[in-house]
């Protein structure tokens, strides 16, 4: 009977572990010891740190670096400020049919890929686009306005991009809280900012912890939305890794890029859990 | 137990089997170059199944290498770029010419290409389709302005211009320049030199650049809605555009059009040789190859495909490249190893400048 | 003097259908008021208008003398205690009780003085640094009514508070809120389905039925003098009759029910002969007894079979089946009398007129 269940278990961890460390454990190692070495000459390579040296002292490198953590973490922000009162209407004010309605206008998006999600944006922005002839035909405008490449339009993807993630737990967390104790917030003499601040925030936070960091780890490995939207100027890191792997075939530094993303990202999360008191058990689980 | 085990091995075997007649081809290509239409007559002809692969020529590279050269029978590399990634990663295989038939190609293209791809003595890749890049601009427009890469950074077209951040931009911006980039392959620092002055210029152009294009269809769109008037792009962009207007043409630029020629190599690991020679041979038949040149918009090394293409696509051929622009176009030679690392640089300064 | 709390013409109507349908009343300094009645009947609604969560239809709401329609719930002097108490779990119970006095702009220490006081005063000193939910259900209900009066309300509105408590928790908080009200001496206005509750604690009880008060009195008068068949019937216990009146004599009818008894009763004065009607007699208004003749001076009298016993201490029962075959419920005095008693035994009963109070209607 004891054995038996024992192989019940290791059957179910199985997949799990063939998961993680045939798809995440091993490329990381792999990706490590890539980043580790420098090329000689034709298929000689040598172990050496000059690639992490390159990636910390190139301006250009480390410049598109923080900018891509910089934005991400804007992009967050943003996200945030829209995403919490679509969500508390949704979660607290909407009932029946029409949170259902909207809930699903929220996940209608994300039923075409993500390419045609930013052709949507270039469609509405660019030059001779959508919102460009409006303006005009509404004289607000008397040449063509053009709204594509630059940071503004990138923002806007990454965060129409990020939404759902966003929206989705903190629905989840403000529908388990009780309209009452909202209402106790204002009857005690809460104003509106009071009771958010005090009741509805702390309440959330789970949520918005968790949405925060999917959204931060989202943007920051965008690829798409940046590259179209981001025009001439636009510099975000996955391009980088994207040239040095694909276009340069220079795996070494690609592979170095990769890694300081990876610590990138987790100090960021780390710090953020840090900021508001929470463990990863708690935020996840 | 012992029945699904007899029904695999059975299975086993008649996959064995099958695999002795029949292979499946597994296709590294660029877009249009195996039309559905030709994929259906050769399965037919030769009871081979093709999988087909749309890349381009980076991420063919970069999909070969990360598996030695598995994965695909049959890739089609642009001939600079397979010397190189040849002798730093070994990811392709000898061509047998012996299996192809020879008088099926122009042979100055076969010789050229055959020349372009050797290590070693041994080659590794024939010609299969060929063309060129160079200016695409709406001529009433950009007409007057436009006569060389360098023009784009006219200011009278500020915003209204694009190219791609890629190396033929640089060559390209080159050779305008007045140099020779490709006389200077082998002369590191004089190729160096060459590349800063390019930098300067794109640098200097930025601003009149309204987005660096990407992707084929993204040229398109930017084009015919307008908001690009002049671009850098391949012919076939042009010819295409100039269906829908008129106006829009493909134009080989006063330092010469920047000649390529994909082909087809055999990766290091594929597993269906005789399948990929069966597809040589029977695409470079020439009404198969007229009719690649139909979807792709590109003519082909294929001799005496010409006859069968449309005289549409001949006209343009022929507007846009008079007989001195033909002789002007300037062919890559294979890219030596270690200078894209230098080109790369260039590009990512160019693309952080403001 | 000024009523802390008084109600005029309240109407509230959501589409179609009217919550609360014309309520006045007041609520003098001081007292604790009970609005009591079946879920659904529009008591909550008065609730929530008073604490400014809805807004009336029409009518107006006036505490200590001045309307607070225009004013918004958190300025209003008047604090609400929910049925699930809605406490904040995500703050300390002295975080809780002081986020009032927060609000008001109070200074630090101050709020933690009167955030102890009132822990001393509801009888838990020293808890001010744990969580909600480290306290049991009474804890709970305590620091939920502290939380309010630590802001000395004008008037404070309890909504079912018990309901989430077990039985045994339930029968001690009723006396305990009574204390509590007399403690901090301010006006309660308290919403229950329970008349046990409301019959216990409150000075005055208003009895709530389809979006109208039915009755408003002290206990006593809603038991003992009923003015509608909903409060006869939803107040205490009661045998029921259903028939047509055959004799007015003044306060004085005489009834034939639809089995065919005749039943004298005091009525309303508002009925006459051939009227339908219905007779409603507390269990505990009558008397048992082993032969007719002990019986004699009063106005009813049946004989009937004991068909079940309910022995439940001070309050057991028992069923008596009528000759026509009726049920009826007889409070079992607990003298010793009755005490050989079984079922099946012949027994014979027998109440007053004046205990038999009889409405018209009633089919």
């Amino acid at each position: 009977m004891r054995s038996h269940a024992r192989i019940g278990f290791v059957l179910l961890l199985t997949p799990l572990v063939l998961w993680l460390g045939l798809l995440i454990i091993i490329p990381h190692i792999d990706m490590l010891l890539i980043s580790l070495r420098e090329r000689i000459s034709f298929g000689v390579y040598e172990p050496s740190l000059a690639q992490y040296q390159k990636a910390l002292t190139e301006p250009l490198y480390l410049r598109t670096f923080w900018r891509t953590a910089v934005m991400s973490v804007l992009a967050t922000a943003i996200t945030l400020v829209i995403a919490f009162p679509v969500a508390y209407y949704i979660a607290k004010m909407a009932r029946g049919r029409l949170q259902q309605v909207l809930f699903m206008l929220c996940l209608i998006p994300f039923y075409v890929s993500e390419l045609v999600r930013t052709f949507g944006w270039m469609i509405l922005l660019r030059e001779t686009g959508l919102i460009s002839n409006l303006l005009q035909w509404a004289g607000l405008a008397d040449q063509p306005v053009e709204m594509l490449y630059n940071d503004a339009a990138m923002m806007v993807g990454l965060v129409y991009t990020s939404m759902l993630f966003m929206v989705v737990p903190l629905v989840t967390t403000l529908e388990s809280l009780d309209d009452s104790v909202v209402e106790a917030g204002y009857d005690l003499g809460g104003g509106g900012i009071s009771v958010l601040r005090e009741i509805i925030i702390p309440h959330a936070m789970p949520g918005i912890v968790s949405g925060c960091i999917v959204v931060f780890m989202l943007s920051l490995g965008n690829y798409l939305t940046p590259t179209m939207l981001g025009g001439k100027d636009s510099l975000w890191f996955t391009e980088m890794i994207y040239n040095q792997f694909i276009v340069r075939s220079n795996w070494e530094l690609g592979a170095t890029f990769g890694f300081m993303l990876l610590v990138l990202s987790s100090v960021i999360v780390w710090g953020m859990l840090r900021l508001t008191g929470r463990t990863l058990q708690e935020t996840m689980g | 137990m012992k029945k699904t085990m007899l029904a695999t091995t059975c299975l086993a075997i008649l996959g064995l089997a099958q695999t002795a007649t029949a292979d499946t081809l597994r296709l590294l290509t660029w877009g249009g170059y195996a039309p559905d239409d030709v994929v259906e007559m050769f399965e037919e002809q030769t009871g081979h199944t093709v999988e087909v692969t749309k890349s381009n020529n980076e991420e063919m590279i970069a999909k070969l290498r990360a598996t030695g050269g598995g994965g695909f029978d049959l890739a089609q590399p642009s001939q600079d770029r397979i010397m190189g990634p040849q002798m730093e990663f070994g990811i392709y295989k000898p061509i047998d010419v012996s299996k192809l038939d020879e008088s099926l190609f122009i042979p100055s293209m076969l010789a050229a290409t055959m020349a372009n791809t050797t290590v070693n003595g041994v080659v590794y890749g024939v010609p299969h389709v060929w063309g060129t890049s160079g200016l695409v601009m709406n001529t009433a427009e950009a007409g007057d302005v436009v006569k060389d890469y360098t023009d784009l950074c006219d200011p009278a077209l500020a915003g209204k211009v694009s190219y791609r951040l890629k190396r033929p931009t640089l060559i390209g911006f080159a050779f305008a320049l007045g140099e020779d980039p490709f006389a200077a392959y082998d002369d590191e620092a004089k190729y160096k030199e060459i590349m800063e002055k390019v930098e300067a210029k794109l640098t200097e152009c930025k601003s009149n650049v309204k987005t660096y294009w990407s992707g084929g269809d993204e040229l398109m769109n930017l084009m015919r809605s307008g908001e690009v008037v002049a671009s850098m792009a391949w012919d076939t962009g042009g010819w295409k555009l100039n269906d829908d207007n008129a106006d829009i043409t493909f134009v080989a630029p006063a330092s010469g059009a920047l000649g390529w020629i994909d082909t087809f190599v055999l990766p290091a690991k594929g597993q269906a040789d005789d399948a990929a020679y069966d597809w040589i041979n029977f695409v470079m038949q020439p009404k198969i190859a007229a009719m690649i040149t139909a979807s792709a918009g590109n003519f082909t090394a294929s001799a005496g495909a010409e006859e069968h293409a449309e005289e549409a696509l001949k006209a343009k051929y022929q507007a846009s490249f008079p007989i001195e622009a033909i002789d002007n176009i300037k062919w890559y030679p294979p890219v030596p190893a270690g200078l894209e690392a230098i080109e790369g640089d260039v590009l990512d300064r160019v693309q952080a400048a403001n | 003097m000024t009523p802390d709390l008084e109600c005029v013409d309240l109407v509230k109507r959501f589409g179609a259908t009217t919550a609360v349908d014309n309520v006045s009343f007041c609520v003098p300094p001081g007292s604790f008021f009970s609005i009591l009645g079946p879920s659904g009947c529009g008591k909550t609604t008065i609730m929530r208008m008073i604490a400014g969560f809805l807004e009336p239809t029409s009518g107006d709401i006036r505490i200590k003398g001045g309307t607070v329609l225009d004013t918004p719930p958190n300025k209003r002097p008047v604090n609400m205690v929910f049925q699930h108490l809605a406490l904040f779990p995500m703050m300390t119970i002295a975080d809780n009780i002081g986020y009032g006095l927060r609000r008001k702009g109070m200074a630090r220490d101050q709020i933690a003085r009167k955030v102890d006081e009132a822990l001393e005063r509801i009888g838990l000193p020293g808890i001010g640094a744990r969580k909600v939910d480290e306290l049991s259900g009474g804890q709970k209900q305590r620091v939920a009514i502290a939380r309010c009066m630590v802001l000395e309300p004008d008037v404070l509105l309890l909504d079912e508070p018990l309901g989430a408590l077990d039985l045994k928790l339930r029968e001690h908080m009723k006396i305990e809120l009574k204390a509590l009200q007399a403690e901090f001496d301010t006006t309660f206005v308290y919403i229950t389905h329970d008349q046990s509750e409301a019959l216990v604690m409150s000075d005055q009880i208003a009895v709530m039925n389809a979006g109208r008060f039915e009755q408003v009195g002290t206990g006593q008068d809603l038991y003992y003098r009923p003015q509608t068949p909903f409060v006869a019937g939803f107040i205490g216990e009661a045998n029921r009759w259903k028939g047509r009146i055959e004799r007015v004599e003044g306060a004085m009818l005489e009834m034939r029910t639809e089995t065919g008894l005749a039943m004298r009763a005091t009525g309303s004065g508002t009925l006459s002969k051939g009227d339908a009607a219905e007779i409603f007699v507390r269990p505990e208004s009558i008397h048992l007894a082993a032969s007719d003749a002990a019986l004699s001076d009063f106005d009813n009298r049946l004989q009937g079979k004991v068909t079940s016993i309910l022995f439940n201490g001070a309050a057991s029962r028992v069923l008596v089946e009528d000759d026509a075959g009726e049920t009826l419920e007889v409070t079992l005095p607990q003298t010793g009398e009755f005490a050989s008693m079984e079922r099946g035994a012949t027994v014979h009963i027998g109440w007053r007129a004046a205990q038999a109070i009889c409405f018209g209607g009633g089919d």
